[in-house]
């Protein structure tokens, strides 16, 4: 019964060998089945993804244009920086290769701290950076011990210096280190292999031209991404210089005169709208962004009182205070409210018929009845006062209007501010309140809701100083490359010219005669308006004067705005200080030294760059 | 007629069409392994030894009569077991899996002689069983898979141990255990499976994970699956030719000289290669076939079938996934991949084939 089979076994053999060969053939059918697939059905995907693989498209980053002023002084330059760089899968044991790296050259927390930050973000192949600017002592030391750091490179790059630190850092800017949010899709391949975007300032606004484009070359890595063999090579197009209107030396004369005062100075060529100074103080170290801040130098940037990183030209809004008169005035006139002969009474006070509030005059006993030279040159509140409720708040703010008030001046900056030019309307519409006369007074002399920025300011009076013409303030003239529509001929704003030169005369009046004559003694025929305006900001007692404490927080601003020559004007000025008491005397001086700088300083050699890092 | 017996006769034992696969085999194998390793002769010619080592293996087996081969299977299946145990107990430990044991200066993996004491002790325990389809037959069956099995798997070296068992299973079907078994078998392990998942290591269930779905860790554990499927899949239907492999050239592709160097070959030359390859390897396995049914003795022809469908199983897995078939698992293609031992055995296999060819006659 069991006995063995042979026949009946080799019978048994044979049908399951043809079962095996049946398996066979399933998985020889499963492996072609798999074959045609992806070499034939799916072979251009996968040829595709074989070239990306082997060909990499390496970056060659182009050289930032640099910034120039108009003479040809450098004020934002580059400088090849040497960084050290390391790449996780040659290095080997990273925590091992810090650690002996610090025994050749310091590596400090912040270092450490971005170099894991990238390192998470990067492939093993890439080099990360763990230290940036090697002094020439660190360079030395590192290329004695060089052999010892496989997978430690040496690599050199540009880095952006503005050269006269923190003169213009409020205008040129800076450039900083290019994160994820300064990228969107379309722009991504324009900073392939850049470092360094501009984040403020002129370098922000014109990065484009600045910038360049990258080049790259077509080579082929392998796995590891080493370059293997160049295939195609595109230069980068380098970026463009940029020459600006500023001066670096009536920069610097701004500057001094300025000194610690926080405050802000421009200056523009009247005939055109060129900025010739632009500065906002206190400034801070540019140079200090373009790596990055570490956090703690960041936070006290922030929480200084001083408040360094605002741009007070540019955002800063101000009662203009009697600065405003002129403009006052010039409105008045032309409305017909007033001859230039007339008088108006005097007094220490005024007050709305019908009303009891008393409006004070800034001197005490008040002037005399003045006509309208005579006020400006005095800096009559009594009279402005009546000027404003003679024009009413309506013809008032729309006569205010053309000279660039409540409006941004359009300069070739980001983040410029409008400031205030308040109208009935405009004070509904912001806080739901009615118009009260007294308020209109207010306005009369610069006060009240009327705000505006030293840049506006300048170019209101760069209007009073081309004969009634607003210029659009700029820093870039347009060119074959650059398009700047704020460099164009200014259009007249319609004022007559009699009232142009009653005002112009009463403007001269000011320094020869007026609030301003300390300055009357100087060479140049200086024309100028000074202003005090209040500071909110600082508490006071019920008599309107300020309370004591700090004493320079709780003095009010002084401003001043200038234009000279007198006759031929070629440079219009706006001052302010803050905290800096009366108008002629802080805000003055600083106007006079930046006119002085340009009228006859141009004979004068330009100072070399300081020697800041 | 001394000189005869030494220098011709041995050869007269080579089968034809045996030997033409091996040698075309051997061919690719070169032209591959020195196209991938950018031109560098020394593999070439270390490989080139191995085959010369390992062909001599070959030709010393196809002239040990099958008698003599069975006589051994006890005895290497007990070696074997013996091995294995002193490997989990005093092997190198290597990324974490015991599995090589070092005799002095030399090392070698026990699971190695398994591939081949396994079938042999099975095709030597159903050759000479008189009840092949009792529930006996059946049982010593599987307890002689299950011991070397669980060794290899406790290793941990799940791929090998699956392998074996696929081999040992393999003689018992051949050797007509009832399909019952066989059924329960699949049964039993298509439930247990989601339970033995929680007993595989990390890494295995990462694996399995990554076959699934490469793109889940593309530059980790599916970098493997999907550089060599871009390999494959760019060579298209003529290759990119010889030495003009990126991806393997540039070392895109990982392991391009050992277990996926089957993607190196497909990149350079393309489906019709890759087909002919297929066909190289068709052919040892149905000549393999043949010569297992033209024989007329159950030990020859359960080791002659048993070692032809391992060996095309081998092709299936390694083919199977370099292409993204199946997970990784670590397999050569057979005497193609760069390396020695796997090549010995698989030579040692087709010796033994040649020599259930060469010596019909069993007297028993």
């Amino acid at each position: 019964m069991d006995i063995r089979q042979p026949q009946r076994e080799q019978q048994r053999f044979s049908r399951r060998m043809v079962l095996a060969l049946g398996l066979i053939a399933v998985m020889a059918a499963i492996l072609l089945g798999q074959l045609l697939k992806i070499q034939v059905l799916q072979h251009p995907d996968y040829a595709t993804q074989s070239t990306r693989n082997a060909i990499a498209l390496l970056p060659i980053a182009p050289a930032r244009g640099l910034i120039l002023d108009r003479h040809g002084q450098v004020l934002a330059d580059n400088r090849v920086t040497f960084t050290l760089a390391i790449t996780p899968n040659t290095a080997g044991d990273l925590s091992d290769t810090i650690g002996r790296l610090r025994s050749v050259l310091p590596v400090s927390g912040d270092d450490l701290e971005a170099f894991q930050r990238d390192l998470g973000r990067s492939h093993p192949y890439q080099p990360v950076v763990i230290r940036r600017n090697l002094s020439a002592a660190e360079l030395a030391a590192f290329a004695v011990h060089r052999h010892e750091f496989p997978g430690v490179e040496l690599q050199a790059r540009l880095k952006r210096f503005y050269p006269y630190g923190p003169l213009f850092a409020h205008v040129v800017g800076y450039v900083g280190h290019l994160t994820p949010a300064d990228l969107d899709e379309a722009s991504a391949n324009h900073y392939a292999g850049i470092d360094y975007i501009g984040k403020n300032g002129l370098e922000a606004e014109y990065e484009e031209i600045l910038r360049g484009e990258p080049g790259n070359q077509n080579v082929e890595v392998d796995a590891r991404g080493r370059p293997l063999r160049t295939l195609r090579d595109t230069p980068p197009e380098q970026g463009e210089n940029l020459t600006v209107t500023l001066d670096l030396a009536l920069q610097q004369a701004a500057a001094r005169a300025m000194g610690t005062h926080s405050g802000a100075v421009v200056a523009l060529d009247p005939a055109n709208g060129e900025v010739l100074v632009a500065y906002s103080s206190p400034a801070f170290d540019p140079n200090a962004f373009v790596d990055g801040l570490s956090g703690t130098a960041w936070a006290a940037l922030q929480d200084d009182p001083a408040t360094p990183m605002t741009n007070r030209f540019l955002r800063g809004a101000y009662p203009p205070g009697s600065t405003i008169k002129p403009f006052v005035a010039l409105v008045a006139l032309q409305n017909g409210v007033i001859t230039p002969d007339e008088k108006l009474p005097g007094g220490a006070t005024y007050q709305i018929p019908g009303s009891t509030h008393k409006y004070y005059d800034w001197k005490p006993g008040g002037h005399g009845a003045e006509n309208l030279g005579e006020a400006i040159r005095d800096s009559n509140d009594v009279y402005f006062y009546q000027l404003a409720m003679r024009l009413g708040i309506a013809r008032l703010s729309a006569g205010l209007a053309p000279f660039g008030f409540g409006k941004l001046a359009g300069i070739d900056l980001p983040g410029e501010a409008a400031a205030v030019l308040p109208s009935p309307e405009w004070l509904q519409r912001r806080y739901h309140q009615p118009w009260y006369q007294g308020q209109t007074v207010m306005v009369g002399i610069g006060q009240g809701y009327l705000l505006a920025t030293p840049l506006q300011l300048a170019r209101a009076t760069a209007a009073i100083a081309n004969g009634g013409k607003l210029v659009t303030p700029h820093l870039v003239r347009s060119n074959a490359d650059i398009d700047n529509p704020a460099d164009a001929i200014p259009q007249g704003i319609g004022l007559s010219a009699a009232a142009m030169s009653e005002v112009q005369a009463a403007m001269r009046a000011v320094v020869t005669s007026g609030t301003a004559h300390n300055l009357a003694n100087d060479p140049n025929a200086i024309a100028a308006k000074t202003g005090t305006s209040q500071v909110r900001r600082a508490r006071r007692n019920d008599a309107g004067r300020a309370l004591t404490g700090d004493p320079t927080a709780l003095q009010d601003h002084a401003l001043f705005i200038a234009y000279a020559p007198a006759d031929h004007p070629r440079i219009a000025v706006a001052v302010i200080v803050e905290h800096g008491g009366h108008g002629g005397s802080a805000a003055g001086p600083v106007a006079r030294a930046v006119i002085d700088a340009y009228l006859q300083g141009s004979a004068s050699p330009l100072p070399t760059p300081g020697a800041t890092p | 007629m001394n000189w005869s017996r030494w220098l011709i006769r041995p050869w007269q034992r080579l089968d034809p069409a045996l030997t033409t696969g091996i040698l075309l085999l051997m061919a690719i194998s070169l032209a591959v392994l020195y196209s991938s390793s950018q031109g560098n002769l020394g593999i070439v010619l270390q490989q080139s030894l191995r085959f010369g080592i390992a062909f001599t293996a070959l030709l010393a087996i196809a002239n040990t009569p099958p008698e003599r081969l069975r006589a051994w299977a006890p005895f290497l299946y007990a070696i074997g077991l013996v091995l294995l145990a002193a490997t989990l107990v005093a092997g190198h430990s290597y990324l974490g899996a015991r599995r090589w044991l070092g005799i002095g200066p030399l090392s070698f993996q026990p699971s190695e002689l398994m591939k081949l004491a396994l079938p042999l002790f099975l095709a030597y325990y159903y050759a000479q069983q008189e009840h092949v389809q009792n529930w006996r037959a059946a049982i010593t069956g599987f307890f002689v898979i299950g011991v070397p099995f669980l060794l290899i798997a406790k290793e941990p070296d799940l791929g090998t141990a699956g392998q074996i068992a696929a081999a040992g299973l393999f003689t018992m079907w051949l050797a007509g255990v009832r399909r019952r078994w066989f059924i329960g078998l699949i049964v039993i392990a298509a439930v247990s499976a989601p339970i033995l998942w929680h007993f595989l290591h990390g890494y295995q269930k990462d694996r399995i994970l990554t076959f699934l779905d490469p793109q889940r860790d593309p530059l980790g554990s599916g970098y493997h699956i999907i550089q060599s499927m871009i390999a494959v899949g760019s060579g298209g239907v003529f290759g990119k030719g010889w030495f003009n492999g990126t991806q393997v050239n540039l070392d895109f592709l990982p392991e391009a000289q050992t277990d996926f160097v089957f993607a190196g070959f497909a990149e350079e030359f393309g489906l019709v290669g890759v087909l002919f390859l297929i066909a190289v390897y068709l052919l040892i396995v149905l000549r393999g076939l043949a010569i297992a049914y033209e024989s007329r003795d159950p030990f020859g022809r359960l080791i002659a079938g048993t070692l032809s469908l391992t060996f095309f199983l081998y092709v299936f897995i390694n083919m199977g996934m370099t292409t993204g078939i199946l997970p990784v698992v670590g397999v050569p293609l057979p005497l193609i991949s760069y390396g020695g031992t796997a090549m010995l055995t698989f030579m040692v296999g087709l010796g033994i084939l040649m020599s259930v060819h060469a010596h019909p006659r069993l007297h028993e």
